[in-house]
């Protein structure tokens, strides 16, 4: 059953991508949706027999990928309450997505490539959270970033969204250039990259260091802050989130499904996949806190002042990953993938609900352009409020019940980290209160600003439109999760029955009771973040319902603040000072100088001209040319070669 | 069964042949015109496809279990010492495979080729039979012959159906490579003068001392470090690319960089295995050096022919790292990432080939938004770079990851260096990809532009299926080097822990370093 749920995606990718003119648009919808509805069906079977059903867990086995001396490697399914869980996720929300899409890319000329690539990403992301070792971990995890990748670059004549595409890619890859070593030490110290076979040999490891780059360093610290570097990259922490803000660039379906909801939680995934060896690597954990927090709060800051619809949610995402990872920091995994679990719900509604938006207005997504859309969009107006009301941590709604468990776990570590993560995390709650309020005002309320913009020059009505009914029922859906989910889900994900619910698959060490503490934090901790949150809302309202002109003012009067945030702490500018434009000075000086000038002019074009030379100036001994030089160097270079060898000769 | 047909005959020798005859055949096609290119076409095609179904049946018959040489042939040939003597082992299989696979997709991709092309597929014809011997020699002279006759035919197929500087490129090309032969050849001869036997088994176990292993080593090694090509001499990699024909670059990415890399595994490892040690460091040191410094420059370059030829070398990087790490991994991997990297850069030349076809130029900047015109075109391309980019899934991932893993058991902080090499490879790979398939179609030249036809289609096809066909499923190439490369290892480590006969070993130094440098 777990092999048919991972591979029909893959068969809907296939049939999509390459029969995509055969099956039509409409064709290559039905098959893509159809599998992903069952595929999705299937997930909430395994979820319900497996993590509510308390069903053990078990393993399916493919076949060997790759098997040299030591290095065993198989395709092989997982299938626990953690990967149960992920399961759900990534199917609920990517099977709600496909039919989105339906309505979304209704006028666009390439649907069945769009729907293939989400089934493939789909696809990808289901071997990542199945993955029984460590190497298919990183297939599942380079495969998403490639359907990432097509995906953000899917409108292909825009060159933004190929830059984007690129950079996405890249900086992932500098994420998974630790992940890949991290691998290399695991292997190096354990001989295997199956996590069972990690997990029981952890412990024996614990505290003793190994020789990395020339340092003797903990092993267990070493190795987890490696696979974290991964995880940075793919879930957009602090240092390597430069991508994810441009990757809005790509379609809005593929926001919600691969920005927010699935993909980049899996470095989420990952560590709490690996708890029983972060468990073993405090150090590694406060780095994690402390990441966590920082991104938490910094992403909070410029989403404060972003204008586009889509890039507000962004850095929504990426602050709550944040919090994920803060949650994870303090050892309460249970936590941060019960927030993992609620946001893919009330993130996906939305960026599907912004989505929703756009289309109504016709491909804008500056909010200066929109205001007033309540009235025209009622529903997409109700769903976004859900969202928000859940994305703020507002009682009974999703994220209340996860993000005020994460806020609490903060405080009760009683950790330098922990309280770090406490207070940013505080002031974020607040920041993404006064965030959610200001999209909502500026899109629904106040004059509609859209009037002649944009929107004419496709030929519809100048009225904006509420969308059709495969945009509005997966909406619909999500927003029930969004209301729901943790209300329903509190007990088994950090509640009462968290043990038995996650029945070993995310491994807590027998000294860490931080969510046990978490009951026990003073009344005031529990209460700040409603507090805060509400008071955001109120900014919020005060500021573009009653005083609008006051944020321009704010603006202002501090503008290098200001502009320190719309520039998003100028991470941009200062990576492209640092890394890229040295990297292209360096390509032109190495080929131009060292193959051009140095290797070339010293080796077969110098020693060609050295002979003309020669013949053509026998008589005079006249030097200052390079050839003479690197005649001199080539002698030299013999004559210590020799010396080397000859002195090895005598010591032996 | 089809594994029973490959037993009885000398099939080894068949294989190497049968393209010369091929060859034979070509040159009695007598005339001109269209017709008679097309039977010369015919014949070239029929001839390396029978040559690669006959090597799938010698892979069939191959039996991966032991480490022994198979199929091995063996005459008298000059004297007593030297003999023609074949042979293949899990080493060698696959690139043997790998050349006769690739041939067949390089007369394909020869359509546009019409003058003089009778003689243009005799030289490849005649390639192909001294690349396939390269790899079954087993005689130390016979390999020397078909290493270094294999650079003619390749200076002609620049020189003459070249680009505008292939007198240059194929002088560049010449120059080196016989810079490393000389000092082979010398090497050659001081082996056959101490051990009295050029038989590649034998000398295998020939106990040489250690300093004339070094010295031999180094020999050896200025001439595989130059066919690999190694940092800093692989300058005349980018110039013959660019200026050599499309298949002429395929074979030469494909194959003949192979060359270096199995020369390592299959002579410098074994015979010298204390200097290899010894000198692996200085591998290392280059490669690292050859990775990072040539992903730099191909970020740079404003030829796609440069640009994949300079990613070659850094590719190229990563399989001699794995190979000195003398690692199970990174011996595998090393293999596995040289067949690799002949399928992937071979394809990747060939999709520049399929423009330069159309267009007649390589400038990057001259193309751009091909996907609106040719999409099929613009998904190959893509497979291809997402292989070269060593993508999990594609056979560029497990080669590459394979020497890594080996690497780091050996030294991190070359592992960790040359994993740099994965971001970088990321970086160009994907501009070029960018700047010449995505975007909008600006160019007015390329508004006619068409799709991949039918040939074109046919000939990456294959390509296609073994770049996924391996990332998949590297156990069914892995199985038959298995036992081959773990009697490589017990053979280095044999040999390192047996003592040097050495007579005098203290006193006499520099007589006997004399004496092993100058036969």
């Amino acid at each position: 059953m777990v092999a048919a749920l991972v591979l029909m995606p893959l068969l809907g990718a296939l049939a999509a991508g390459f029969f995509g003119r055969l099956l039509g648009d409409r064709g290559a919808q039905i098959v893509t949706s159809g599998l992903l509805v069952a595929s999705a069906v299937l997930s909430w079977i395994v979820f319900f027999d497996v993590a509510l059903g308390h069903q053990a867990a078990y393993k399916v086995q493919l076949a060997t990928w790759m098997s040299s001396g030591a290095l065993q490697v198989d395709w092989a399914l997982r299938v626990d309450a953690l990967t149960a869980v992920m399961l759900v996720v990534v199917n609920t929300v990517s099977a709600l997505v496909h039919i989105y899409s339906v309505g979304y890319m209704a006028e666009d000329p390439h649907v069945p490539r769009f729907q293939a690539y989400l089934s493939l990403f789909t696809f990808a992301m289901l071997m990542l959270v199945t993955a029984d070792n460590l190497v298919q971990t990183f297939f599942g995890w380079e495969g998403v970033g490639l359907a990432s990748y097509l995906l953000i670059g899917f409108w292909y004549k825009k060159p933004s969204a190929n830059a984007a595409a690129i950079k996405a890619f890249v900086v992932n890859r500098v994420g998974d250039f630790g992940f890949a070593i991290g691998i290399f030490a695991i292997f190096f110290v354990f001989g295997s990259v199956s996590y069972d076979t990690i997990f029981a040999a952890a412990p024996a490891v614990a505290g003793k260091t190994f020789n990395f780059l020339g340092y003797d360093l903990d092993i267990m610290t070493t190795i987890c802050l490696l696979l974290f570097i991964g995880c940075c990259g793919k879930s957009a922490q602090l240092g390597l989130h430069t991508w994810l803000p441009d990757a809005m660039e790509g379609p809005t379906p593929v926001s919600a499904l691969i920005h927010a909801a699935t993909m980049v939680t899996a470095g989420v995934f990952l560590v709490a996949r690996c708890s029983p060896l972060f468990e073993l690597a405090p150090v590694a954990l406060q780095v994690v806190t402390v990441v966590g927090a920082s991104t938490a709060f910094f992403a909070a800051t410029v989403g404060l002042v972003q204008t586009d619809i889509k890039r507000v949610i962004a850095y929504s995402t990426c602050s709550q990953l944040g919090y994920m990872f803060f949650a994870a920091g303090v050892g309460a995994y249970e936590a941060s993938i019960f927030h993992l679990f609620t946001h893919a719900f009330f993130k996906a509604l939305l960026f599907l609900g912004a989505g929703s938006v756009i289309h109504a207005m016709h491909h804008e997504q500056d909010m200066r352009h929109m205001g007033g859309l309540w009235r025209h969009i009622k529903f997409t107006y109700a769903v976004m409020w859900i969202g928000s009301l859940a994305l703020a941590g507002i009682p009974l709604f999703a994220g209340y019940f996860s993000k005020d468990t994460i806020l609490e776990v903060a405080y009760a570590a009683h950790s330098g980290p922990g309280t770090y993560a406490f207070w940013l995390g505080s002031a974020a709650a607040a920041m993404t209160a006064f965030y959610s309020w200001r999209l909502l005002f500026m899109t629904f309320h106040g004059k509609a600003r859209w009037a002649g913009h944009g929107h004419d020059d496709h030929g519809h009505a100048h009225t904006p439109h509420e969308s059709p009914l495969t945009m509005t029922v997966p909406l619909a859906l999500l927003a029930l999760g969004a209301a729901l989910a943790g209300m329903i889900f509190y007990d088994n994900f950090v509640g009462n029955l968290r043990e038995v619910f996650w029945a070993g698959s995310i491994h807590v060490a027998a000294g860490n009771h931080v969510l046990e503490e978490a009951h026990h934090v003073p009344e005031w901790a529990k209460l700040l973040p409603l507090v805060l949150s509400l008071g955001g809302i109120l900014v919020a309202f005060w500021f573009y319902i009653l005083r609008p002109r006051l944020p321009v003012a704010l603006a202002e009067t501090n503008p290098l603040l200001y502009r320190f945030l719309l520039n998003k702490w100028y991470f941009d500018e200062l990576y492209d000072f640092i890394f890229v434009r040295p990297a292209f000075a360096l390509g032109r000086l190495f080929w131009k100088g060292g193959d051009g000038r140095v290797i070339d002019g010293l080796g077969p074009d110098g020693v060609s001209a050295r002979v003309l030379d020669l013949a053509r100036r026998a008589a005079r001994l006249q030097t200052g040319y390079v050839y003479h030089y690197a005649f001199a160097m080539l002698i030299g270079v013999a004559a210590l070669v020799t010396w080397y060898v000859y002195r090895i000769g005598v010591t032996s | 069964m089809i594994a029973d047909l490959a037993l009885g005959w000398p099939i080894l020798s068949v294989i190497t042949f049968l393209p010369l005859v091929g060859a034979a055949l070509v040159l009695m096609v007598r005339g001109e015109g269209p017709a008679v290119d097309r039977n010369i076409r015919a014949i070239a095609l029929m001839t390396t496809l029978l040559t690669f179904v006959i090597s799938l049946v010698l892979w069939a018959g191959f039996n991966p279990a032991t480490a022994d040489f198979q199929f091995v042939e063996k005459a008298p040939w000059i004297g007593d010492a030297i003999t023609y003597h074949m042979g293949i082992d899990g080493i060698s299989i696959l690139f043997v495979i790998l050349t006769t696979f690739l041939m067949p997709l390089c007369i394909l991709a020869s359509d546009v080729i019409t003058n003089r092309l009778r003689e243009y597929m005799v030289a490849f014809l005649v390639l192909e039979t001294l690349m396939i011997g390269v790899f079954c020699a087993l005689d130390l002279v016979l390999f020397y012959l078909f290493f270094e006759a294999g650079l003619i035919p390749m200076f002609l197929i620049i020189g003459v159906w070249g680009g505008k500087r292939r007198i240059y490129a194929s002088f560049k090309f010449f120059l080196y490579t016989l810079l490393g032969s000389v000092l082979m050849l010398l090497a050659v001869i001081a082996v056959y003068l101490q051990a009295g036997t050029t038989d590649v088994p034998t000398l295998q176990q020939f106990p040489f001392t250690v300093e004339a292993q070094y010295w031999l080593w180094l020999a050896f090694f200025a001439s595989f470090a130059v066919k690999v090509p190694m940092w800093p001499v692989h300058t005349w990699l980018p110039d013959a690319h660019v200026e050599a024909p499309t298949a002429g670059s395929v074979i030469l990415a494909g194959v003949l960089l192979k060359m270096g890399g199995y020369g390592f595994l299959r002579y410098s490892i074994p015979m010298f295995p204390d200097a290899s040690i010894f000198f692996a460091p200085l591998i290392f040191g280059l490669s690292v050096v050859a990775i990072i410094y040539t992903s730099v420059v191909a970020l740079v370059q404003e030829d796609m022919k440069k640009l994949i030829a300079y990613s070659s070398v850094a590719h190229m990087g990563f399989i001699t790292i794995g190979a000195f790490t003398l690692t199970a991994q990174g011996i595998q991997g090393s293999i596995l990432q040289m067949i690799s990297h002949g399928i992937v850069s071979g394809a990747l030349f060939l999709c520049v080939g399929v423009v330069y076809d159309r267009m007649h130029t390589r400038e990057i900047a001259r193309y751009g938004g091909l996907v609106n015109r040719m999409p099929a075109y613009a998904f190959v391309f893509m497979v291809f770079t997402m292989a070269t980019i060593g993508l999990p899934g594609t056979s560029g991932f497990v080669g590459e990851f394979t020497i890594l893993i080996g690497a780091y058991q050996v030294n991190t902080v070359v592992a960790a260096l040359a994993t740099t090499g994965v971001i970088l490879g990321a970086t160009y790979s994907l501009l070029l990809y960018r700047r010449v398939v995505l975007g909008d179609l600006t160019h007015k030249d390329l508004m006619a532009i068409g799709d991949l036809n039918w040939r074109e289609r046919l000939t990456f096809l294959p390509l296609i299926v073994a770049v996924i066909w391996i990332g998949f499923f590297p156990v069914h190439l892995t199985g038959s080097i298995d036992a081959s490369v773990d009697h490589l290892i017990a053979q280095v480590q044999a040999k390192r822990a047996a003592p040097i006969p050495v007579p005098a070993m203290a006193e006499p130094v520099p007589a006997a370093g004399e004496g092993a440098s100058q036969p």
